[in-house]
């Protein structure tokens, strides 16, 4: 089942790619001042999407696996974590592209993008901590409130924009009362959004896999040394 | 459409899909491992038991 599934989300993905792809490059109008660098939002915000949705799986999961100390949740934190700060990089790489061109600078000390910065550097730290403990039901304690913590950061980076005016532009999508954006042009970006998340959910499932190959191991080491 | 700053968006979009296909192909030799890991351990059982 979950190979099938892999298999339909990665087809899924591919053919929206490949259709919003075309939009974004063939159908799309031109935007006044940016050149051709604003297409850049068609990747930079459904990936900034997709890893704040995987960030707060991670925190329920995690919540989950503290109240049931079922393993499976932790596996579930630990695969969903991972594919997130993926796509929180790729966030941040486009961002600092289409900052070079439209700010003149690559990186500034602003709000969001600092919020942002320091998420991806919390959820990178979850994941050096998980390679620093053997022991399967520590790892997966101490992890899991680390995960929970980081979320609070997750908050800030979506609030960052309403609470502090700096420099990266404030809310733009209609969902958050911003109309910055043409419906025509918004839409294409939803899409996205959508073959994003189904890219991501393949490498979840493809992470969940090897997360239970690893408590397989762990399972048979144990036996190993109590022969 | 408009080409200014047009090598600026390519390598946007290298850059996106370079960072997840690093990851992909991260995934995979992580998975290889973990197999090879898998049956040494299964047979360093199957040895210890007979």
């Amino acid at each position: 089942m979950r190979e099938k599934l892999i298999y339909l989300f990665s087809a899924v993905a591919m053919a929206l790619l490949v259709w919003d792809l075309y939009r974004v490059f063939m159908v799309l109008p031109d935007e006044a001042n940016q050149g051709a660098i604003y297409r850049i939002i068609y990747f930079h915000v459904p990936a900034a999407i997709t890893s704040m949705v995987g960030f707060f799986v991670a925190m329920v999961a995690s919540a989950l696996y503290l109240i049931s100390k079922n393993l499976r949740f932790d596996s579930v934190a630990a695969a969903v974590t991972e594919v997130s700060v993926v796509f929180a990089a790729v966030n941040l790489v486009t961002g600092s592209i289409w900052g070079r061109i439209i700010w003149g600078i690559w990186w500034t000390w602003d709000a969001r993008l600092t919020s942002m910065l320091v998420c991806w550097l919390l959820y990178a730290g979850y994941l050096m901590l998980r390679r620093a403990i053997d022991e399967p039901t520590q790892r997966a304690r101490l992890s899991a409130v680390l995960s929970i913590f980081a979320f609070v950061d997750v908050i800030i980076v979506w609030k960052s924009i309403e609470w502090w005016r700096t420099q990266h532009p404030g809310p733009v999508l209609s969902i958050r009362n911003g109309g910055g954006m043409a419906p025509g042009m918004e839409s294409p970006l939803w899409w996205n959004l959508l073959a994003l998340a189904l890219v991501a959910a393949s490498l979840v499932l493809l992470r969940m896999r090897q997360e239970g190959i690893r408590r397989e191991l762990d399972a048979l080491r144990r036996h190993a040394h109590a022969l | 459409m408009d080409t200014r700053n047009f090598m600026f968006m390519f390598w946007g979009f290298a850059g996106a899909w370079v960072i997840v296909l690093l990851y992909v192909i991260s995934i995979a030799a992580r998975e290889s491992r973990l197999r090879k890991e898998l049956d040494r351990v299964r047979k360093m059982i199957e040895n210890r038991e007979n």
